[in-house]
């Protein structure tokens, strides 16, 4: 019997920008067990509702991640609007859904650069951020920030978006949807990258849905399962197609991170094509009292705003359910069985966010 | 957009039951999450099948024992070790169970009873307040002098 070896792996890694931990237990290259550990850098956000009051915890959810800062503050508006049963205008549910779709198509075009990193293809990296920058510029046009947009706020949004600037958008769009055909030819026709895909990190459709897989990590598996078809923001009016693939494994989970960076693409010029006049928030004259569990879908897949409040202008708890902290059950059981070369792969094509799991 | 969602309160020794009823249903777990309340905690546990939105709630006292869910559903370890460690909740037989070492946080439990600081609800309004006694006293009279 082989003897048993704990290999650290984690918080820094040379392929992982994000420092989440495993203790990863392995016979020869076999790895046996991976016991994650959390709270690295976690920050404690949830309990600033002690401080924050309602309106300014908007900028702390905007906080919670880099790459995702609009879903969240998306995820916590919609909560409180829900509870205090504001009607938001149409024009601002429009105008949240174009940044949330941006927000996708970034973190989407950034994955596929940091995955392309980690299998030696540093030119398909930097082809990958260029590209985001793209998007990246869009941002700071329209809100005036690049990661951090601020521009979601309980009631509505806090900026507008005019005709002439939607339609420079579309056109910058439509270059960089050419620009990424090519780029992901190479991230799905590559020999080498097949060779490190195909057939490893494999979850089936069942342990995905019994784990509590989300987002792309789930569709891989052959889930059905978008949150965007709740019909929350603009979604109601907009063609919503969850990407399925059904390989189960890293290979599967990059081809739908491809798709639904076309796909919104697509959903943005549609909510471009629909977005009616009209005003962009409302004045609020009360403080929540109530609970909600708001879900939306981030990049990474389904996240939870769990807000509940008495009436003061202080939340009672403020709750973030992050889509990696749902996908670490499936993370473990895919890594046991697994090659210690083949680690950073599979946890790479699971996307891990850690600044959300350790708000 | 309001989403319909179901909050069922239940009595704890009821919990691993009901959650195995929704486990045969098909419901997938969602996420359990925790509160914390004037004195005690509140552990919701989130389910969905099809997009149907299902909680089933349990309130506990600080120190009272919460049975584990994760021998039905295999990820709830993950929540349960999460709510011991940062909430100190004791919750018996989770399937892996981390003993405290998930969340190493500098400051044991900072979600328990102990270090939250839960906000005063809004005082009620009431009628506007009588004046203040001095300016309620009544005007002396000044005498006025009479001219004949």
């Amino acid at each position: 019997m082989a003897h048993k070896n704990i290999i650290p792996f984690g918080p820094q890694h040379p392929v992982l920008p994000e420092p989440i931990h495993f203790d990863l237990v392995t016979e020869d290259e076999k790895i046996v067990d991976a016991i994650p550990s959390i709270s690295y850098v976690h920050r404690g956000l949830e309990r600033l509702v002690e401080k924050r009051d309602f309106i300014d915890m908007v900028h702390v959810a905007d906080r919670i991640c880099g790459l995702c800062s609009f879903m969240h503050s998306l995820g916590y508006c919609q909560a409180v609007e829900e509870i205090m049963k504001i009607e938001v205008p149409e024009r601002a549910l429009y105008l949240r859904t174009l940044w949330a779709e941006l927000s996708r198509v970034h973190s989407h075009i950034f994955w596929l650069g940091v995955a392309a990193d980690a299998f030696g293809y540093e030119s398909l990296f930097m082809q990958s951020l260029r590209l985001r920058e793209g998007v990246l510029d869009i941002f700071e046009e329209t809100t005036g920030g690049r990661v951090i947009l601020g521009v979601c706020k309980v009631g509505g949004v806090r900026k507008d978006i005019t005709a002439e600037t939607l339609q420079g958008i579309l056109d910058r769009l439509t270059t960089l949807k050419k620009d990424l055909d090519e780029l992901c030819t190479v991230f799905m026709n590559d020999y080498s990258i097949k060779h490190r895909l195909v057939g490893v990190g494999y979850i089936s459709k069942e342990d995905a849905y019994t784990l509590g897989c989300v987002g792309p990590m789930a569709r891989a598996s052959g889930l059905d399962m978008d949150m965007r078809s709740l019909g929350y923001a603009a979604y109601k009016h907009l063609d919503v197609e969850p990407m399925v693939e059904s390989g189960g494994d890293c290979y599967a989970r990059c081809l739908v991170r491809i798709r639904e960076t076309f796909h919104s693409i697509d959903l943005i010029r549609q909510a471009a094509g629909k977005i009616p006049e009209g005003p962009i928030d409302l004045k609020l004259k009360d403080t929540p009292n109530g609970e909600y569990f708001s879900r939306i879908e981030q990049p990474r897949g389904e996240v939870i705003h769990y807000v509940k409040g008495n009436g003061s202008k202080f939340l009672q708890r403020f709750r973030v359910r992050v889509p990696t902290f749902s996908n670490i059950p499936a993370m473990i059981k895919v890594l046991k069985g697994s090659e210690v070369a083949d680690v950073p792969n599979i946890i790479l094509t699971l996307d891990p966010c850690i600044s959300c799991t350790e708000r | 957009m309001s989403e319909p969602q179901e909050i069922v309160p239940i009595g704890k020794n009821e919990l691993v039951g009901m959650v195995a009823h929704l486990f045969a249903e098909g419901y997938r777990l969602v996420q359990i999450g925790c509160s914390t309340l004037e004195n005690g905690y509140e552990l919701n546990y989130s389910f969905d099948k099809g997009y149907r939105f299902k909680n089933l709630r349990i309130s506990v006292a600080p120190g009272e024992d919460v049975p584990s869910i994760s021998a039905v559903y295999t990820n709830a370890f993950l929540y349960e070790n999460e709510i011991h460690d940062l909430f100190g909740c004791s919750i018996n037989d989770i399937a892996i169970d981390y003993h405290g070492t998930l969340y190493r946080t500098s400051i044991k439990t900072p979600f328990s009873v102990e270090h939250v600081n839960l906000p005063d609800p809004p005082k009620p309004k009431t009628a506007a307040p009588p004046p203040p006694k001095d300016k309620a006293k009544p005007q002396e009279e000044i005498p006025v002098e009479r001219k004949e």
